[in-house]
């Protein structure tokens, strides 16, 4: 009795997995969406301070170059065969056909995120510094791998 | 005997209008005094003409890096509703590019769309922007190129179906499409919009890509920079760069300047596509000509 309880607890829970899996499966194209929104967010808050149009501050600058490396690490994993179109997706073709090449541009903009944020820039002309590598990024990529609408 | 005059006069008429239309359409040379008492070509300034104009991004090899983006080998194939172009080599070797050119023959293709043997050029290479650069420019363009590597590489010729392949009816294409007019008329321009206008029409060639087409490939003036379909056709659009709906009416001059020069929307969206090389181009000019971009696009009718 205690035992087909259990037995169908877990059959629930597994189920409820199974359906987010599947439904978290069925947007990538939200998901690398959003994930570029805050990529784009923490660039903007690093070149607000690069301008001295905002104050330095060292959490804002930490928090921004830790979000733009978290995202390079798992954003190239979120086109799956299925996902080249729908949900308005900017994705170009090319991503498909060059998968290698578009880990590897997200790997680079990882490595400069990584480093800039090993050192920690300590003030408004170091962020300005340090964005400069991490930006060229974004066109290097878009460059090949994404469709202006 | 009035049916076979009838036929006659139509017959006559038909050879007059087939005159008409050759002699009407056939290229026309420039005179060569157009091109006399420049000087010495200004080659500081050439360089500037060229990343104007972005020439390599059409020109150098496909997929040139950074070393290889003077080399002008002849590009990509280009692809569009007409057919596949291939651009050519204009690097200096004398055989295969354009090193034995005159500045007169030089002059000729970049206003008048007309190749060194006297043939129509296709409007692929937009020659209808580049009627409105000044001779001083062409000049040192003209300078500036000659000092670039030669390559042997023969680009391939155009793939064009019929009725396209046949050159002489660009003669008509020019006749609707070709002059040196601006594209907007904008009362009480200053020096500053007035050079934003001159880069924006002529080498910059932005209408080229921004503005939609009419079914005979010209440019639908009347929705100049209002945004068009993908010009190799597929997915994607090129945006709409005026103030009206979906355009860039929100972003200040200085936006405008900036993301020519970062490639930064003001929401740190980033430039992508074709427009990647178009904004590192942009990037090499002085700070005052992005300026001066920005401020021509603040001031042409929103659409």
């Amino acid at each position: 009795m205690n035992l087909k309880t259990i037995a169908a607890a877990t059959f629930l829970c597994l189920g409820a997995a199974a359906a987010t899996g599947v439904a978290v499966a069925q947007e990538p194209q939200a998901a690398r969406q959003q994930m570029m929104k805050d990529v784009g967010r923490s660039m903007g808050a690093l070149a607000g301070i690069a301008k001295g149009e905002k104050p330095y501050d060292a959490e804002v600058v930490r928090v921004s170059l830790a979000t733009i490396s978290e995202v390079s690490k798992t954003f190239p994993d979120q086109f799956p065969a299925g996902t080249e179109t729908g949900a308005e997706t900017e994705a170009s073709p090319k991503i498909w056909e060059n998968p290698d090449d578009f880990h590897a541009k997200s790997a680079q903009l990882g490595k400069d995120a990584d480093a800039a944020l090993a050192a920690l820039p300590g003030d408004q002309a170091a962020v300005a510094a340090a964005i400069g590598p991490i930006g060229k990024n974004c066109g290097a990529c878009h460059e090949t791998y994404r469709i202006k609408k | 005997m009035k049916l076979r005059s009838l036929a006659t006069a139509a017959l006559l008429a038909g050879v007059v209008g087939i005159g008409a239309f050759a002699w009407i359409t056939a290229p026309a040379r420039s005179a060569s005094e157009s091109w006399q008492g420049l000087g010495e070509p200004d080659i500081a300034n050439g360089e500037r003409v060229f990343s104007e104009g972005g020439c390599a991004s059409c020109h150098a090899a496909p997929g040139a890096g950074e070393e290889n983006r003077l080399v002008l080998a002849g590009g990509a194939p280009l692809k569009s509703p007409f057919g596949t172009f291939h651009p050519p080599n204009i690097s200096s070797d004398p055989e295969a590019g354009i090193g034995a050119w005159t500045l007169q023959e030089f002059g000729d293709a970049m206003l008048g769309g007309v190749g060194r043997r006297g043939e129509h050029l296709y409007p692929s290479f937009p020659y209808a922007s580049y009627a409105r650069m000044t001779p001083r420019d062409i000049n040192d363009l003209y300078g500036y190129l000659r000092t670039l590597s030669a390559s042997d590489n023969v680009a391939p010729p155009h793939d064009l179906p019929f009725p396209f392949n046949l050159r002489p009816l660009l003669g008509a294409w020019k006749f609707l499409y070709l002059n040196d007019a601006p594209r907007v008329t904008l009362a009480g321009a200053d020096a500053k919009i007035e050079r934003g206008q001159y880069l924006v029409e002529g080498p910059g060639h932005c209408g080229e890509c921004h503005t939609p087409r009419t079914t005979l490939g010209g440019l639908e003036t009347a929705q100049w920079l209002a945004g068009a379909p993908n010009p190799e056709g597929g997915p994607g659009r090129v945006p709409n760069i005026t103030a009206g709906e979906g355009g860039i009416g929100g972003w200040s001059a200085g936006d405008i300047a900036s993301y020519l020069e970062t490639g930064f929307t003001p929401d740190y969206d980033s430039v992508g596509g074709a427009m990647v090389a178009v904004q590192k181009n942009m990037a090499r000019l002085p700070a005052a000509d992005r300026e001066a971009i920005a401020a021509y696009l603040k001031a042409i009718p929103a659409h």
